[in-house]
């Protein structure tokens, strides 16, 4: 069948879905949708659906992004708009079908909004949503709309058109889009995406390989999990054209191997892959050959760095390779020349080829276009994961997508690019995002993880958090990353202990100096970026810490200690009550008093004091209580 | 091969293409520190010591770099030095200050560089020190492990690997844990480990140290007498007692490697039960006889069997020449082609 067939086959079955009879109740089932309780959800509707002797189709997708509102449930109705329900449980599944699908009442206060041209009245277009409106989404196109174990689904929504269109230019036009895109890599780098096929291409060798970073690692990083999960087709596309564009004609996906259900669609997608003819010998009547091979990683942070990456493919211990090394792309996998890209990088090169370099420079910065990914996390009222174009300011992102700060607390800091970003302050929130602003302000894109923090965050812990990540999943070959983020981390530690010497600060820094320019890879390069960037904009609380023993944010257990009110205590008893190792006494309306050396600053006590009453506080540095007292 | 100029610290030299940075400053007498580079070994780049600037602008190791023609190279430029210092003081603070009572002590590569780059008690009380308490593996009867010493180098696995195609040690854990390990991390003489020792030799600390034993007087060059491969050795004697064996580096046998009955199979020299004697039997025992005595008794019994009666089986210790004459007697003289060899240690 040719393509065109094959497109206009899917077509049919996508249209016959979105125009038929039927409702449709499209379920958001990816990982974190299941873990909010999709399937039980899928049931509720199943349940509901019989019993009430209602037909409907229940389709399951991936995810769209906003974890705050999982899990998410599409409900389309014929003829009427595309309905978003957030926070779906069981009882509201069996309520929709009853007002919803049997009746006409769209429950508007449980909807997250429209999807669509359509629109009912009362809900507002999600796109419109201030959470939404700023968001650009391309990776992240099909994700939450198409089901990804159906590839006509992909097909008839611009799937594999762009290797279509691929196979009928040369290797050397397919790299000249890439490069004119403009596209860097998404794993976090940036490299040009372009150059890199280039060079690929242009690297002598019979045998060359293709391979995807899907060995995402970064603590608070999913994105390229909802990729594959909600739309893995795109990342198979994206590598065969890769594979065709610079000659290859074996692909790896180097994939989690903690993500079983990312693994299984990606299997499901090759498999279908090869039956429509766009994997295996003779792509679409070409002579062009390709196959995929996936590899569940092998469970280390630093198999995500791309030359340990090979080795482990190779059955190697993964451990960057040594510069001054020949690139990955003269000898990479088995010394091969290979293509190596992060998951949303191949995702975005179908809809380059297929769209053209211009459409995809159409947005983003004359030096980072695109958009970029981001897992927006920590203390604001929306998290989870977001596309926007790349030009966009911190203060955008976290004060309108992400919805500002939750409970009302006041913005601190946001941390950019897992374990090797830094940490930036409220000044710098209006810095837009992209790769070079982000790295000339301390920090890095990185893979895209976005942690905000509020007032109640201590920043030497922070950093002493993310030297607690490094420091393990450190390959432990060279010596400034093995003994450096140690000492980095021993040091941080003892500051949050208030062991924390004068000379300590000038030390982190000089350490972290040297752990940047002496490691050999980037995970120990980039390992101090965390303490750096905190010194540079919260010396202050290092200072504090050092100097007065104190935790400004009153979060370092050591520093602080709370405190009953004498003149507020009612002495209604529930702290005592509450109290884990019983260091509350006083009688029933009396005020009552903590017994320091018992306390293990749980903030327990804190926690349960009536809002009425707040005559529990917390103090730092600890001797404050003695000038309380 | 051309010859390329480059220059070091303001010093021109030449050096071959095809060689290191730290390969041309040592083959012209100059000191780049460094740990994990050993010369019979490939460069792994690890310790990051022998790192240096490279014409002004990068700053990269020296073991892994190729000379270029024109190219300047500086090893005290400050950043240069700072990541260097660091770097070093980062493994004395994880390292025991047991130098007095340390095997490596005075050879020790750790103390060489320290001392080189500059570290002083002030500079490494800036850091919390933190030594491994790993027990000693004492299981192998010739040397012992001490990963509390180790600085994971990893010239031991590369000696394993590239010199005796063992692989009897590899990388294992990750972080800070990380150690040089057996496969399953079992004691070293339940590996694959066949003792031969040149891991010791190689180890710039004592995380490899063989077993406490007396330091020589003097030292004798000999031949091992083990084998016909016949390498060349240095014996260790103290009084008239031999207290160790290490390989004659110009000896273009062996060039210094050994293997585990050369290295450490010398107690017997001064075994009490060592034969030193030719034994003659009479009357059905063995008793202490001259050379004379001895070959004479041979003579005359070799001559009263000639021909298919007799056969002789050779010794893979004795030399190939000896062991040609064997064969050569067995054959000419003995009048029967029944020889044969252990050929085997």
């Amino acid at each position: 069948m040719s393509f065109a067939e094959l497109q206009k086959k899917a077509r049919q079955e996508w249209d016959e879905l979105q125009n038929g009879d039927i409702p449709q109740i499209i379920v958001g089932t990816a990982t974190c949708g299941r873990s909010a309780g999709a399937m039980a959800v899928i049931k509720a509707f199943e349940d509901a659906l019989k019993e009430k002797g209602v037909q409907a189709v229940i389709v399951e997708v991936g995810c769209i992004g906003p974890c705050y509102a999982e899990p998410l449930v599409n409900i389309a109705k014929p003829g009427k708009a595309v309905i978003a329900y957030r926070n779906v449980t069981k009882a509201m599944a069996a309520e929709l079908v009853d007002s919803y699908l049997i009746g006409d009442d769209p429950l508007p206060h449980y909807t997250l909004g429209t999807i669509g041209e359509k629109t009912v009245e009362g809900i507002p277009r999600i796109l419109d949503t201030p959470s939404f409106k700023p968001q650009e989404r391309r990776v992240f196109r099909n994700c939450g709309i198409i089901d990804p174990t159906n590839i006509n689904h992909y097909l008839a929504n611009e799937g594999y058109a762009g290797l279509n269109k691929a196979l009928g230019m040369t290797q050397e036009a397919v790299v000249d889009e890439m490069k004119r895109s403009g596209l860097r890599g998404r794993g976090g780098g940036g490299f040009p995406a372009g150059r890199k096929w280039e060079a690929g291409l242009k690297a002598k060798g019979s045998q060359k390989y293709v391979v995807c970073n899907a060995d995402e690692g970064d603590p608070g990083a999913f994105m390229d999990r909802a990729v594959i999960e909600g739309d893995p087709h795109s990342v198979i596309e994206g590598m065969i054209i890769a594979g065709y564009a610079i000659g290859a004609d074996t692909g790896y996906i180097y994939v989690r191997a903690e993500y079983p259900l990312a693994i299984r669609r990606l299997e499901r997608a090759i498999k279908q892959a090869h039956e429509k003819g766009f994997l295996g010998k003779n792509i679409l009547g070409t002579d062009f050959s390709f196959d995929i091979n996936i590899f569940p990683g092998a469970g280390a942070f630093v198999c995500g760095e791309s030359t340990a990456l090979t080795l482990s493919i190779e059955g190697k211990r993964g451990m960057p390779r040594v510069a001054p090394r020949p690139r990955t792309t003269e000898a990479g996998l088995y010394d091969k020349p290979t293509l190596l890209n992060n998951v949303k990088t191949f995702s975005s090169a179908p809809m380059i080829i297929t769209r053209g370099a211009e459409w995809f420079a159409s947005v983003g910065t004359e030096k980072s276009t695109g958009t970029a990914i981001f897992a927006l996390t920590g203390k604001v009222n929306n998290c989870g994961l977001i596309e926007v174009p790349m030009g966009i300011t911190l203060r955008e992102i976290i004060f309108d997508i992400g919805g500002g700060i939750a409970d009302g607390g006041k913005f601190k800091a946001v941390q950019t690019g897992g374990p090797s970003g830094g940490c930036l302050p409220e000044a710098l929130l209006d810095t837009p995002i992209d790769y070079d602003s982000l790295d000339a302000a301390g920090s890095i894109m990185g893979s895209g993880g976005m942690v905000v923090m509020d007032e109640k965050t201590c920043m030497v812990d922070v950093a002493r958090y993310f030297l607690d990540f490094t420091e393990i999943e450190s390959c432990g070959q060279c010596v400034p990353c093995r003994l450096g983020t140690k000492q980095l981390l021993d040091i941080l530690k003892d500051i949050c202990k208030g062991k924390g010497k004068k000379k300590d600060l000038e030390l982190l820094v000089e350490l972290s100096h040297s752990v940047h320019g002496g490691s050999v890879c980037g995970l120990g390069q980039t390992a101090a970026n965390p303490v750096l960037s905190t010194i540079r904009y919260f010396r202050d609380e290092y200072e504090a810490h050092i100097n007065d023993k104190c935790c400004p944010a009153k979060v370092c257990k050591p520093l602080i200690a709370f405190h009953i009110l004498e003149d507020k205590c009612a002495g209604c008893t529930l702290c005592a009550r509450s109290c884990p190792v019983s260091a509350i006494s006083g009688e029933k309306k009396k005020v009552h008093v903590i017994d320091q050396k018992l306390c293990v600053q749980c903030g327990v006590c804190m926690e349960k004091c009536p809002k009425k009453f707040s005559a529990v506080e917390c103090v730092s540095p600890k001797e404050k209580i003695m000038e309380v007292a | 091969m051309s010859s390329v100029t480059i220059t070091i610290d303001g010093i021109k030299i030449s050096a071959e293409e095809g060689m290191t940075v730290l390969q041309a400053a040592q083959a012209n007498g100059l000191y780049i520190p460094n740990l994990c580079n050993h010369p019979d070994l490939r460069p792994a780049g690890l310790c990051r010591v022998c790192v240096v600037k490279q014409d002004d602008w990068k700053i990269t190791i020296s073991c892994k770099l190729p000379v270029k023609e024109g190219m300047v190279i500086s090893t005290e430029d400050p950043a240069v030095q700072q990541i260097r210092k660091n770097t070093v003081e980062l493994l004395i603070a994880n390292h025991p200050m047991t130098c007095l009572t340390c095997e490596a002590d005075s050879k020790c590569e750790l103390q060489r560089v320290a001392h080189y780059v500059g570290i002083t008690p002030d500079s490494i009380n800036r850091y919390r020190r933190s030594v491994r308490s790993i027990p000693l593996d004492t299981s192998n009867p010739f040397f012992d492990i001490d990963h509390n010493k180790c600085i994971m180098c990893g010239i031991c696995v590369r000696t394993c690997d590239e010199l005796q195609n063992i692989n009897a040690i590899d990388y294992a854990q990750r972080g800070v844990a990380s150690l040089i390990s057996t496969l399953g991390n079992k004691p070293i003489a339940e590996s694959r480990c066949e003792s031969c020792g040149e891991c010791v030799v190689r180890c710039p600390v004592a995380a490899l140290a063989t077993k406490k034993s007396l330091q020589p007087m003097r030292e004798v060059r000999s031949i091992c007498s083990y084998c016909g491969v016949g390498c060349g050795i240095h014996l260790g004697v103290r009084g008239d007692k031999i207290v160790g064996v290490r390989g004659d580096q110009e000896n273009p046998v062996n060039r210094g490697s050994l293997c585990v009955k050369g290295r450490f199979g010398y107690r017997f020299i001064n075994h009490p039960e060592r034969l030193t004697t030719p034994l003659v039997k009479k009357d059905g025992v063995l008793v202490e006889a001259s050379w004379d005595e001895a070959l004479d008794r041979i003579v005359e019994k070799f001559s009263e069997h000639k021909g298919e009666k007799f056969a002789a089986l050779a010794s893979a210790r004795i030399t190939n020449e000896d062991n040609y004459l064997i064969q050569k007697f067995t054959r000419a003289v003995m009048g029967t082609n029944n020889i044969d060899h252990c050929a085997r240690l």
